[in-house]
Parts: C-alpha cells; sequence; structure tokens
C-alpha cells in the first residue's frame, strides 16, 4: 500500500513538473536568449562540470560522449557542421551516407577533445563585445578562456539562429576554424573515393583508436 | 658581435632586398585583396603551388623529427621537473621579448613596444636573466609578435605556403620574416660557438616540447596530417594578422 502511495505521489509529482514544463518551454523559446548570452552559460556550464568530474578529466570515453551529448550538443546544429565539412559532396551523399558522415564525424571529434579536457584547471570564460545586429541571423561570438597559467586563448563560434533558439555550426580555436581545417582533408577523400571513400577513411580512422 | 657577423649582416640586407620584394608584390595584390574572401583555401592551386615539395620537407622533417628531436623532448619532460622546465622556457621567453618589441615598434603600437622592454628590463634583472616572470605577475602582459606578422600588418600578404626544413610550415613571407629574425637571433650574438650551439639546441628542445600534447591532438585529429597542419597554420596566422578583425568577414 504504501509503496502504491509513493508510486501515486512519484507520478503525480512527474505530472505536474511535467506540465509545468510543457508551459514554461514555450515562454522560454518565446524570447530568445542572445547568442552571446548562451555562449557565456554554455562555457561556465562546461567547464564548471569538468572540473568537477575526474572521469571527464582523465577523458573517459564513455563518460565524456555522455557528457558532450547531454551539454553540448543541444546547441550544436552538428549536422550543419558536418555538411560545411564535407562540401559539395553533402548534396550527392544519400541521406543514409550523410547519417553516417555525422556518425564519424562525431567520434572524431570527440576523441580529438576528449584528451584536451584534462587541461581544464582554473580557466575562466570571458565574452568579447558582439557586433551583430538585432535582426542577424548569423553572428560570430568571440570569447576568450583566461588562464593564470598562460596566455588566454580565443575561442570563437559561428552560430546561426533556427526558430527561437541559438546554435552553432563552427568553432575557432585560436584563429582556426574546425570546418575549414577539415574541409580540404575531406575533399581529398572525396576526390580520391567519392563518399563512400571519405566514410571508409573517417570509420578507418576511428576504429584504429578505438583499438589503440 | 662574433667574427661571423659581417657575414650575418650580409646576410641581412640580402633578405632585407627580398622584403622589400615581398612588399612591392604585397602593395600590388592588396588592390584585388577581395579576392581573397573565399578564405585562403578558395583556390587551392595558389595557396599551395609547391605541394609535392612541401609534402616530400614535411616527410622529411617527420622523419628527423621521430628519429631525433621527439625522444630527446620526451626525455627532457621525463627528467627535468615542470618548475626547472618553466624557468629554462621563461628565459627563452625574455630573450624573444626584445624581437617582440622591435616588431610592436616597427606597427607604430608604442605602448605596447615599451611594454614589452619593459618585461625584458624587469625580468632581465629582478627576474633573474628571466628565469622567473615577474612582468606578468605585475600587469606587464605578455604579447605575441614576429616579424612575418609585421610585414602582414604592413600589407604584405602570405604568399605561397613552404615547409621550411627542419622549421616546418612557414610562408614566402613568414620565411622572410623567420630568415632576417634568425640572422639576428640574440643568441646569434654569443661570442662563443660552443654556448651559442648549446642554447640554440636547448631552445629547440623546449619549444618542441611544449608540442608533445598538441601533436597528440593531431594525430588523434587528423585525416591527413600535412593538410591539417598546412590549413590550421595558415589560417592562425591570418588569423595573428588581423587578430580576428579579418576584413574578410571573419
Amino acid at each position: 500500500m504504501t509503496n502504491f502511495l509513493n508510486d501515486f505521489r512519484l507520478a503525480t509529482l512527474c505530472l505536474v513538473l511535467g506540465g509545468a514544463l510543457m508551459i514554461a518551454a514555450p515562454l522560454r523559446a518565446a524570447q530568445a536568449e542572445a547568442p552571446d548570452e548562451l555562449i557565456r552559460k554554455l562555457s561556465v556550464e562546461v567547464i564548471d562540470k569538468i572540473k568537477a568530474d575526474k572521469d571527464i578529466q582523465a577523458g573517459n570515453p564513455k563518460k565524456v560522449s555522455e557528457f558532450v551529448d547531454t551539454t553540448i550538443m543541444p546547441s550544436v546544429n552538428f549536422e550543419r557542421m558536418t555538411a560545411l565539412a564535407v562540401g559539395r559532396g553533402w548534396r550527392e551523399a544519400t541521406p543514409e551516407q550523410q547519417r553516417r558522415l555525422i556518425v564519424e564525424f562525431r567520434i572524431l571529434l570527440l576523441r580529438t577533445y576528449s584528451g584536451a579536457l584534462g587541461q581544464v584547471t582554473d580557466q575562466t570564460v570571458r565574452l568579447k563585445p558582439l557586433r551583430a545586429d538585432p535582426s542577424d541571423e548569423e553572428v560570430i561570438v568571440r570569447s576568450e578562456l583566461v588562464s593564470r597559467r598562460g596566455p588566454p586563448i580565443q575561442l570563437d563560434y559561428r552560430m546561426q539562429k533556427m526558430g527561437a533558439a541559438w546554435k552553432i555550426y563552427d568553432v575557432n580555436v585560436l584563429g582556426v576554424w574546425l570546418v575549414e581545417t577539415y574541409r580540404n582533408q575531406f575533399a581529398q577523400e572525396l576526390n580520391n573515393g567519392g563518399v563512400d571513400g571519405l566514410l571508409k577513411s573517417l570509420s578507418e580512422k576511428n576504429k584504429q583508436y578505438a583499438q589503440g | 658581435m662574433n667574427s661571423s657577423g659581417g657575414s650575418g649582416w650580409r646576410s641581412v640586407s640580402a633578405a632585407a632586398l627580398l622584403v622589400v620584394a615581398a612588399l612591392a608584390a604585397g602593395g600590388c595584390a592588396t588592390t584585388r585583396a577581395p579576392s581573397d574572401s573565399g578564405g585562403v583555401f578558395s583556390a587551392l592551386g595558389q595557396v599551395d603551388p609547391l605541394e609535392p615539395y612541401n609534402r616530400a620537407m614535411f616527410s622529411i622533417n617527420d622523419a628527423l623529427d621521430k628519429a631525433v628531436l621527439k625522444p630527446i623532448a620526451i626525455a627532457y619532460q621525463k627528467v627535468v621537473p615542470e618548475t626547472g622546465r618553466r624557468m629554462i622556457g621563461n628565459v627563452f621567453s625574455n630573450i624573444g621579448d626584445v624581437w617582440v618589441s622591435v616588431n610592436n615598434l616597427l606597427q607604430g603600437r608604442f605602448g605596447d613596444s615599451a611594454s614589452d622592454l619593459g618585461r625584458f628590463a624587469l625580468n632581465s634583472t629582478v627576474g633573474i636573466f628571466g628565469l622567473f616572470d615577474v612582468a606578468s605577475d605585475m600587469g606587464l602582459e605578455k604579447h605575441y609578435e614576429d616579424l612575418g606578422l609585421t610585414l602582414g600588418r604592413w600589407g604584405a600578404l602570405p604568399g605561397p605556403y613552404i615547409v621550411l626544413p627542419l622549421f616546418g610550415p612557414s610562408t614566402l613571407r613568414d620565411g622572410i620574416g623567420f630568415a632576417v629574425q634568425y640572422q639576428t637571433d640574440p643568441l646569434q650574438t654569443l661570442d662563443s660557438a660552443g654556448q651559442r650551439n648549446n642554447l640554440s639546441a636547448l631552445r629547440l628542445i623546449d619549444t618542441r616540447e611544449g608540442l608533445l600534447a598538441a601533436e597528440k591532438l593531431l594525430d588523434a585529429a587528423a585525416l591527413d596530417r600535412y593538410l591539417f597542419v598546412r590549413d590550421s597554420y595558415l589560417q592562425r596566422r591570418r588569423y595573428l594578422v588581423y587578430e580576428g578583425k579579418s576584413p574578410y568577414g571573419e
């Protein structure tokens, strides 16, 4: 009986909370958060979570993957990021190939950045003034990671407005755009073996590291 | 100045001629600078006309690095404690501030130039030959400038990408800047050839040690290491020249 009551209470609580969220969500969405404000919040959240979690710092693949999916990916238009890196080949790819490109590219990037997460120590984020018009649908948000242990690290983001929310579709570290850095490497694979060739070399690279 | 000073200055004047040539070329090109608007990679053939040579040199550098420099850098990281490595890095960073100051002066950034000179004076004295970066603690921020960037700010375009023997990624413009700075490197003015070589070697090891972590990232991230390094280098240099204020919508 007490079990049933507990379950009942829990269910009611869920319903109430769920209802509240459903009402609140559209309200929140109606007034879109400014893109630089989103980056500031996201940066703080990401830094705090990394600092609080030894597994993430050590680059534990499962933990990092979960962390990225729950914390970062909701604010990223990863499909566009992949499409831009693949370039002209994207339109030639079938929907299934596109899906696989997204999956493999995500694994590649996750692995790359997993190794760097241990270096998050005392950093704080500093936003640079946003030079954009309120009506802009695409902006570049500039920020800096400030640390006592070295010079600041520039981190910039290309963002687009999707509905009411802003999404990241390219990242710049120290002046180097992620998409631009992969474009020529992908183009080379596309020239040599088409979309399948690119997929093959991506998945081979990922497998090689999964074993090592 | 040592006995090789004369030949050093001859090289400098030769390099200066090249600089003038590069500036002239840059000057001509600035009138159609918007053609650069698609990023440096819009016309690949023009960015890397030397690709066959570059790839070969990249492999040679890589092989040399794997055989000699990298093992030494790893050993250095193991043997010398972090505090010691930081101090050694500080010393070279301090010597480097002289050129940083000169470059800021050449770019008309007199405040920064004075601050860099102040850093050098403070760190060389209070900081004991640069072992301690006391200037940073006192709020004099470390800057980074080199002659390639100065030429870039004066309007010289980077020109073709060039992989230098031993020293790696560069461009025509940056290579010229590098050559001039190398010839007038404070370490090269030491009288004893032994000291000169030992300190140059130590600086190289110090630099390489600092790159060990980045190299791991490169191995994990790159489908083609050559392209990854080239495209990162060119973007990074472009960013430094325009400091995030590229006229091409960056």
